[in-house]
């Protein structure tokens, strides 16, 4: 038995530099502050290949499972016999992937943000939450029950506000972040309630415990229904509520595309890689319990994944501020990683979109957060997030575009390429699953490809944009991070995954199935090859065809209308027709309550404020009468 | 007899000075008649045997207190000062109170029994009243007679305290 | 026990002395009037101990002792009363007790 106790300096460090650059950082040089933070989030890295070294290959017996450890424990509260809330790390096959993914994805950024916030106001603030988050996202994903990963899913959630709303200044970031916030924890509603249902019915929030499978969550499918579906059902529909507004998940997911407000590294990191990929580690954490115990409450992760899927990669080809159809992809591919999860069984091969799924977050990670960086440093030598000012960056930016074009191969699941295997997989799933499923995903890919491209083409090629001085190159210190990520990006896809990260912890043998895998390849060129006809040249084709179809692009453009539909929703009815009786009655009946009684004393002291004059003798006089008074009273008429 | 005449003649004069002690516009002058019914008081205690405690009276109020007094009025009024006469208002509502009081009590103190207790009584010499003031057996009063002297020593710090000049303010304002 | 003089005779003197004293405190303005009023109540409140004393439990001294007690705090409170009325005197050029009637200035 090897001692994993060291894990919990993993999401320690982060936080001990976050206390330390927040409160110290003013006085330091801002470059410092990115260095020490950089400098601490390389520890954690380096702590988390030791863990994966271990756990992968050096502690496990060939051919044997997984099991899951639990490498620390404290008991934090406990609140009676029966409840009582851990908190600690368990480290698994997903845990441990996932802290490869945080923590070098995180590196990455920090590394970048030292090169890319250069100069902004706040620089040591952006660090400090930059680390915050890497605790709360580590904690999360090392969380030993429920109820800890609530915590640093709240946690999470405060820190991608912090910042969301880095430039509080502006007035869009401040409207982004408090959208975001909200819409997440409306989400996180549904999660904790979810949480309380699961928690009453199996009496343990221990994740071990739930999802062994002869468990108490697993043998409490049965019993009491609502509305045909098990309380086990209910609940893990609920939790799921929570994966989904943090994941960006149709209907929940407006909240994404905004959070572009924040600085790009941040939506390199939170909303591509990490963060927004929680609600998928949260279903894949509990997917035992989906898989044995709830088929029901799967199947709705499955076309909430798969609508998520097709619908935000509609929206993205319509798109022209590149961090939004950066965004709408994102959404799209952890609707593919949802979708993954939700056709999957459980156990050997069965599990086979389990393992997918995770696989494919570890890829996506990688070649959307180097997206992220390389639009970025985009960003950052054209002054704009718009794609109709840019054009034949290719010349000026030499190893953006490169790296850029590799993670679009990933993405577009060209073969050879990290996405490709990944794809194919969840696509193999789906197939042997769901039809109705995997064709849209078939659809989803071709429409990948073609908006990937489409962004591709329009930055690094197309017209020749006049640019008010000429776009450079960003600093080593921004290059480098993309060239270790476009690495990652093509070699994450050889990875024996199927036998690291599967559902029941048992390896298989997952090899490329063929059928499926040659028409993608052929709907992912198609995609690729349809973009360059319309976007490598400026041509009048790609107006030609939105005028076309004038209404479905309108539609697209404006994202199907959802930003109004929640706005008509909140404010015309819920505000008018809730808020404001329930406005009116606490203004009027209970503050006037209030008001009431604090008239009314008001009222009587300045009656009798006389009393209180000072007045000696008038004093003596009332103290007086009034023993003689009381006398009478129980001398006499008693 | 000779009793009641003496108490007869104490009481008149207890309630008379009284009287004029709180109606005299003089002050100085309603100083001596509350000497008189201090003295007059002490006189009871004589009628009542209880020598220590009428000479006590006699000493501490009588000459003490009442020198006190007199010194402080001389202090702060002019002795030809008449003083002011309160409201019309007021002296009724007092009268009407204090009467209303003392009927009350009279009457309630008319309507109890008291029993006079057969024993004899204990002496109360000096030496008695010596002896029990600094005893802490039972019916000792060393505790309270402790916590007197404190109290004395206390308030006569914080008299000197309260009546003291304030020799700071002073010589700022002579500095100004 | 005294031959002649009940206990009530006493009693209706001090209650009167009291009474006296309280129509003083209410009515005079001057703070030193008001202080001689408070020593006419102690004195009756002294008679009082005294006479129960005596008659009803002769053979013990507690209200002899309480007497001597009070007497000790009218010193007490003369002294202090005094003092204070000497300084407001100070502030005021009056003893008036219309004068007093603020915590502070």
């Amino acid at each position: 038995m090897i001692n994993y106790s060291y894990t919990i300096l993993i999401p320690l460090i982060p936080f001990i530099v976050f206390l330390f650059t927040g409160l110290t950082g003013h006085r330091m040089k801002p470059v410092v502050s990115g260095i020490i933070g950089s400098a601490g989030l390389g520890i954690a890295a380096i702590l988390s290949y030791y863990t994966a070294w271990q756990y992968f290959w050096h502690s496990h017996v060939a051919g044997s499972a997984y099991v899951p450890v639990k490498a620390f424990e404290v008991t934090w509260l406990r609140l009676n016999e029966n409840l009582v809330i851990n908190l600690g790390s368990l480290l698994d096959p997903i845990s441990v992937m996932m802290l490869i993914v945080i923590t070098t994805v995180s590196l990455m950024v920090h590394i970048y943000s030292i090169g890319y916030m250069k100069g902004e106001r706040g620089y040591h603030r952006f660090f400090s939450f930059l680390s915050l988050f890497s605790f709360s996202m580590l904690g999360l994903v090392l969380a030993t029950n429920i109820f800890q990963m609530y915590i640093f899913w709240e946690l999470v959630g405060v820190s991608s506000f912090l910042l969301i709303g880095f430039y509080y200044e502006k007035p869009s970031a401040v409207a982004a972040s408090k959208k975001a916030f909200i819409v997440t924890r409306f989400a996180d509603l549904g999660f904790l309630i979810g949480i309380l249902m699961l928690s009453f019915t199996t009496k343990t929030f221990d994740f071990i415990s739930l999802t062994s499978p002869g468990g108490p969550a697993i043998a409490s499918a049965g019993g009491a229904t609502f509305l045909g579906f098990s309380v086990l059902v209910w609940s893990l529909i609920f939790i799921f509520m929570g994966g989904a507004g943090k994941s960006a998940m149709f209907p929940l997911h407006i909240w994404l595309p905004d959070a572009m407000e924040g600085p790009t590294p941040v939506s390199a990191l939170i909303h591509a890689a990490t963060m927004v990929v929680a609600g998928v580690y949260l279903v894949a954490r509990l997917f035992p319990v989906f898989a044995l115990g709830a088929p029901d409450a799967l199947h709705v992760v499955a076309w909430v994944g798969g609508f998520s899927s097709l619908f935000a990669a509609v929206i993205a080809c319509t798109q022209t501020d590149i961090k939004r159809v950066l965004a709408y992809s994102t959404m799209s591919q952890i609707g593919y990683m949802m979708l993954a999860l939700g056709v999957s069984g459980y156990g050997g091969h069965e599990g086979l979109g389990f393992m997918a799924s995770n696989w494919h977050l570890f890829t996506h990670a990688f070649f959307k957060s180097l997206l992220f960086l390389g639009a970025g440093a985009v960003i950052h030598a054209v002054h704009s997030n718009d794609m109709r000012d840019m054009g034949g960056l290719r010349k000026y930016l030499p190893v953006t575009h490169i790296t850029f074009l590799i993670a679009c191969f990933a993405i577009a699941g060209v073969p050879g390429f990290s996405g490709f295997f990944s794809k194919d997989e969840i696509l193999s799933a789906a197939f042997e699953h769901n039809r109705v499923l995997f064709f849209i995903e078939y659809a989803v890919a071709g429409i990948t490809a073609f908006y990937m491209f489409r962004l591709y083409y329009n930055i690094f090629w197309a017209k020749e944009t006049h640019y008010h001085h000429t776009p450079h190159e960003a600093p080593y210190i921004m290059t480098i991070p993309l060239m270790i990520l476009a690495f990652g990006s093509v070699f994450a896809g050889y990875l024996p995954f199927s036998h690291l990260v599967t559902s029941d912890g048992l390896p298989f043998a997952a090899h490329i199935n063929w059928s499926v895998a040659i028409p993608s390849i052929i709907i992912a060129l198609a995609g690729i090859g349809v973009a360059t006809f319309m976007y490598m040249k400026t041509n009048g084709l790609p107006d030609k065809i939105a005028n076309a179809i004038p209404h479905f692009y309108k539609w697209a453009y404006h994202k199907f209308y959802f930003d109004e539909i929640y706005l008509f929703v909140t404010k015309k009815i819920i505000f008018r027709y809730i808020s404001t009786p329930i406005a009116w009655f606490d203004r009027h009946i209970v503050d006037g309550t209030m008001n009431g009684i604090a008239g009314l004393t008001q009222l009587t002291s300045n009656s009798i404020k006389d009393f209180q004059s000072g007045r000696l003798q008038q004093y003596g006089f009332v103290f007086v009468s009034g023993a003689v008074a009381l006398a009478l009273i129980f001398i006499f008429l008693w | 007899m000779n009793n009641q005449v003496m108490f007869v003649f104490l009481a008149l004069m207890i309630l008379v000075f009284s009287v004029l002690t709180v109606t005299s516009r003089k002050i100085l002058r309603a100083a001596v008649y509350l000497l008189f019914v201090l003295v007059s008081t002490a006189g009871i205690y004589f009628q009542l045997e209880y020598t220590f405690l009428a000479a006590v009276q006699l000493t501490v109020y009588a000459g003490g207190i009442v020198v006190l007094i007199i010194f402080s009025i001389l202090l702060t009024s002019h002795i030809s000062e008449k003083a002011a006469v309160s409201e019309w208002k007021q002296s009724v509502l007092s009268t009407l109170a204090s009467g209303a009081g003392a009927l009350l009590t009279l009457l309630t103190i008319y309507k109890f029994t008291f029993v006079p207790s057969p024993e004899p009584a204990s002496t109360s010499t000096v030496t008695d009243v010596g002896t029990a003031l600094i005893s802490t057996e039972h019916n000792g009063f060393a505790l309270p007679f402790e916590v007197v002297s404190i109290l004395l020593l206390a308030a006569m710090i914080g008299a000197i305290i309260v009546a003291r000049r304030e020799k700071d303010k002073n010589m700022n304002s002579e500095n100004k | 026990m005294i031959q002649g003089i009940p206990l009530y005779y006493f009693l209706v003197v001090s209650t009167l002395m009291f009474f006296i004293g309280i129509f003083g405190f209410l009515t005079r303005k001057n703070l030193i009037t008001m202080l001689m009023s408070i020593e006419l109540i102690l004195n009756s409140v002294n008679i009082n101990f005294v006479v129960f004393n005596k008659y009803l439990y002769p053979q013990n001294l507690q209200g002899h002792f309480f007497s001597i007690i009070v007497i000790a705090v009218a010193a007490a409170e003369a002294a202090v009363g005094i003092a204070i009325i000497i300084n407001i005197y100070r502030n005021f050029r009056s003893i008036d007790v219309e004068n007093v009637d603020q915590m502070k200035n």
